[in-house]
């Protein structure tokens, strides 16, 4: 199973609710896609849900650096919620735990937002 | 010690292929899920490797897979018919100003989810990783 994404607002929150695998090939490709689609409609408070999702490679990992780096240059934040504690494994040996805010609470993180 | 050998073409198919067989011989052995999952990640960067960035999809380029079980660890090579690279030359993912890099963390995954970890040139080309989990350890 790939990944399957959907989105929701929560006040001017973007939400996307992924579920699945996030690896190379359509896993990662969906996931850069939405990011990029959000971002360049104007999205700037985007809140990854990854609740559901069970694993995520480097090349998930990639796209999530590279969904970060695409919000943050049209001026947004992009935010991730929900880690299960082999994805936060991931972001500590990647050191990318410096680079992401992560939450548990989703009204927490809905909040965080400036 | 039992060895069982596959060649697997350039594909992302072979991935999976290498994958499944790797975890079927680790649970025989007794791995435990968590250590199944790491073990399973180490494979998978490293077929991604061989296939995407050693022998770049070439359909004439197989990789070649080697699983040996022991009693307390399983030892799997992959290798593919690239034109190889140098491991020094390979920006470190951990700098500062590569954390928001893209790529380049595959390597990082691996050493960190297997006991043993090697790299070398392939005969006559192509680069070769050697990786071993051992059961004891991860335990």
């Amino acid at each position: 199973m790939s990944v399957k994404l959907t989105t929701r607002q929560v006040g001017d929150v973007t939400v996307i609710d992924a579920t699945g695998r996030i690896t190379l090939g359509e896993g990662a490709t969906i996931f850069r896609d939405t990011i990029r689609d959000l971002a360049t409609k104007g999205g700037k408070k985007i809140l990854v849900n990854l609740s559901d999702v069970s694993y995520i490679d480097s090349s998930g990992i990639g796209e999530m650096v590279s969904g970060f780096t695409t919000v943050t240059n049209h001026g947004g934040q992009l935010k991730l919620l929900g880690l299960s504690k082999r994805v936060k494994d991931l972001l500590q040996i990647t050191k990318l735990y410096t680079v992401f805010e992560v939450f548990d609470d989703e009204a927490a993180a809905v909040r965080s937002y400036s | 010690m039992a060895e069982q050998r596959l060649l697997l073409d350039s594909t992302l198919d072979s991935v999976e292929v290498a994958e499944t067989a790797v975890l079927r011989d680790a649970e025989a052995i007794g791995f435990s899920e968590e250590d199944l999952h790491q073990l399973g990640m180490a494979v998978r960067e490293s077929m991604v490797n061989a296939v995407v960035h050693g022998n770049r999809y070439n359909a004439r380029k197989k990789v070649h897979l080697s699983i040996t079980k022991a009693a307390d660890r399983l030892t799997v090579v992959i290798a593919d018919e690239g034109e190889g690279f140098d491991l020094t030359c390979l920006p470190d993912p951990l700098a500062e100003e590569n954390l928001l890099r893209q790529s380049g963390r595959g390597l990082l995954l691996i050493r960190a989810f297997v006991d043993e970890f090697q790299v070398r040139r392939g005969q006559p080309h192509g680069t070769e990783v050697r990786m071993v989990k051992y059961l004891a350890k991860a335990s």
